[in-house]
């Protein structure tokens, strides 16, 4: 199978999806003759040309109300902020216009589009670029939230997210663009809303999406040397959540540790917490942890930068207090 | 235009015109009796405005409105009963109820809603004329915006985007005057709005809004210029509401004796002068009003009899696939 970067996985989803339906095209800042700020749409506008990808000047709120028309239209743009950071200046166009607009339609109008980009912590970016903002999306009731890890997660969920008629916001991790792993040459698709067990356990489940996934699975590595066996429950989707995946597994290991990249206070962790400790109460042979980012805007100091981020370290030593 | 086929036109625009007037008097009403919550922001006085502007368009066009909208949802053919019925929250209504005054919606009528957070509305607009030109439909887009919407910045990046890509979209600011409470001059630093226009490239100009024929034919440039992909135009219409910003509005603000000044120049009163003044009898045109006044009390009757959504259907519109 051919290993490819998460960069390429995102370019050949949307490279599929414009050439299977026309009426797919993509909008964003410097997205054509800049061929994408992270090179994400490298070469889309010399195969599909300006009408279908399109340069936008620095205007998030309005090219995102742009696409929300054009999707009221019947077209399936796909939106994509350079950053998430960017699209807070956009965010009354997602929540009061792209989430509501079929339910205030009374179900007349469906908005097929997808809002990408990346977040997170990307290298010393500083504080107004280094944000995660997956649960500002995640709590609107009419949207769909995607946060993949892997390549293969990251190219069969765009193409279902592109495909779905709902507004979908698909969350990249701006640092694991270049990441790599194996993708099908044959096309496939993954459901959104279908949690994935990437590694069977049975001392205590780790609940992680993202790029947390790549930390998880190296704490994991050594507390597995350690003789600790660990699953990992990624959910993939965060709205719809699959309950039932990280529910069954917690059922299994009785012991829960959620990985995020996020703030700590009102968090998507804190929301798994409280499924897990209202669902599955019974079970459970210690307190849920929550390993998250510390609660700071980003420092730009490489050290507290590092300091500031969930860590092998820290995700090994919640583990172990479940444990205790 | 001979005369004949003039009269006829503002006939039909006068008709028009009383039968939103008749409307939202009745919603009033109702409003005053309970029957309709919520916010309800009526249009009364700036009639002429929606009826002139809209009677420049085809099928294939869209319009999007702000939540003063019942005005633009009737004169665009919207079922005075299926509006009324909407602003009683009943499943008939044209949003099923989901939406209320501040948010109808028809889909045939490519009708693409009334929008409640004020400037939010304008790149959407943009959205709507860029989808209509990919599909190579020759479809116009009309906005409705109110003068409170131009300092926020989703009217600056709506009318830049427009103008930038040439969208076939015509932006009309409807002023009366009032941001809400706010007069003009103690929110805005030009007298001019239309001015603006310059500013994105676009062409602009400031029209009286009280002759609803003069409002038909400016708009109609506009819409001509923009179907035959010239771009947008930026059109300030002068009005005037009658009553309070919303329904809780007593509107207090008014300087005395401003608001009877203004009915004299109602759009309808203005109309039924030179209506009689070329012609037309006051029997036909007495006649045309109880017509309207009927349609109103029937689209009542209509809300009152429908039902409300059931509660099953709380969760029905969240998703296509949920």
């Amino acid at each position: 199978m051919p290993v490819i970067t998460i960069r390429e996985a995102l370019n050949q989803a949307i490279d599929e999806e414009m050439a299977r339906d026309k009426n797919v095209f993509i909008m964003g800042e410097e997205v054509g003759h800049y061929n994408g700020a992270y090179k994400v749409t490298q070469g889309l506008l010399a195969k599909y040309g300006d009408n279908r990808v399109i340069d936008t000047p620095i205007a998030e709120e309005g090219f995102a109300g742009v696409g929300i028309g054009a999707a009221l239209t019947g077209l399936r743009p796909i939106i994509e902020f350079m950053t998430w950071n960017f699209s807070l200046v956009a965010i009354d166009q997602i929540i009061n216009n792209a989430a509501k607009m079929r339910y205030m339609s009374g179900g007349q109008f469906t908005l097929p589009m997808v809002f990408r980009g990346p977040q997170g912590a990307g290298g010393s970016l500083g504080a107004q670029h280094s944000q995660t903002f997956e649960n500002y999306f995640a709590y609107v009731p009419g949207l769909k939230v995607i946060v993949p890890s892997t390549p293969h997660d990251y190219k069969g969920l765009l193409k279902s997210a592109i495909r779905d008629d709902d507004v979908v916001i698909f969350m990249e991790a701006e640092k694991a663009y270049n990441y790599t792993g194996e993708v099908p040459e044959e096309e496939y698709l993954i459901p959104i809303g279908k949690a994935e067990v990437k590694k069977q356990g049975s001392d205590v489940s780790i609940i992680t999406w993202g790029i947390m996934y790549f930390t998880a699975m190296q704490a994991i590595e050594k507390l597995e040397a350690e003789g600790i066996s660990v699953e990992l429950v990624d959910p993939r989707t965060l709205r719809p959540l699959d309950s039932e995946t990280i529910l069954s597994s917690v059922r299994k290991t009785k012991r829960a540790v959620i990985v995020q990249e996020s703030w700590p206070v009102a968090s998507f962790g804190d929301h798994i917490a409280a499924l897990v400790s209202r669902e599955a109460f019974d079970s459970l042979d210690a307190p849920v942890e929550i390993v998250s980012g510390e609660d700071v805007p980003m420092p730009y100091a490489f050290p507290l930068e590092e300091a500031a981020l969930p860590s092998v370290e820290k995700i090994i030593a919640a583990v172990k207090r479940t444990l205790a | 235009m001979p005369e004949s086929a003039r009269t006829k036109k503002l006939l039909g625009f006068y008709d028009q015109m009383l039968r939103i007037r008749r409307f939202e008097e009745a919603a009033a009403k109702a409003y005053a009796g309970g029957s309709i919550k919520g916010f309800c922001h009526l249009y009364i006085g700036e009639e002429s405005i929606a009826v002139g502007a809209i009677a420049n368009l085809e099928k294939q066009d869209y319009i999007i409105s702000t939540y003063r909208d019942h005005g633009h949802a009737l004169a665009r053919g919207m079922e005075p009963g299926s509006a009324m019925a909407e602003l009683y929250g009943k499943e008939t209504g044209c949003s099923k109820g989901m939406g209320g005054s501040m948010h109808l919606f028809d889909k045939d009528l490519r009708f693409m809603g009334g929008h409640g957070i004020v400037g939010g509305h304008v790149a959407v607009a943009a959205g709507l004329a860029f989808g209509a030109r990919y599909q190579k439909e020759r479809s116009v887009t009309l906005a409705f915006i109110g003068e409170g919407a131009v300092s926020i910045g989703g009217f600056h990046e709506g009318l830049s985007l427009a103008a930038l890509w040439k969208l076939p979209v015509v932006f009309i600011v409807e002023n009366n005057l009032y941001s809400m409470g706010t007069p003009q001059y103690r929110h805005l630093s030009v007298k001019d709005i239309s001015m603006r226009a310059e500013g994105y490239g676009m062409p602009g100009k400031r029209i009286n809004g009280s002759n609803v024929y003069h409002v038909f034919e400016e708009v109609r440039d506009a819409v001509n210029r923009a179907r035959s992909d010239h771009g947008p135009t930026l059109i300030e219409i002068i009005t005037y509401r009658f009553r309070g910003h919303s329904m809780s509005d007593p509107a207090k603000y008014r300087a005395p004796g401003e608001l009877e000044l203004k009915k004299e120049k109602d759009p309808i009163l203005v109309t039924h002068a030179e209506l009689l003044s070329i012609g037309v009898s006051e029997d036909t045109l007495k006649a045309i009003n109880d017509k309207n006044k009927k349609i109103a009390d029937d689209s009542v009757e209509f809300a009152k009899i429908s039902a409300f959504p059931p509660a099953s259907d709380l969760h029905k519109y969240t998703y296509v696939n949920p």
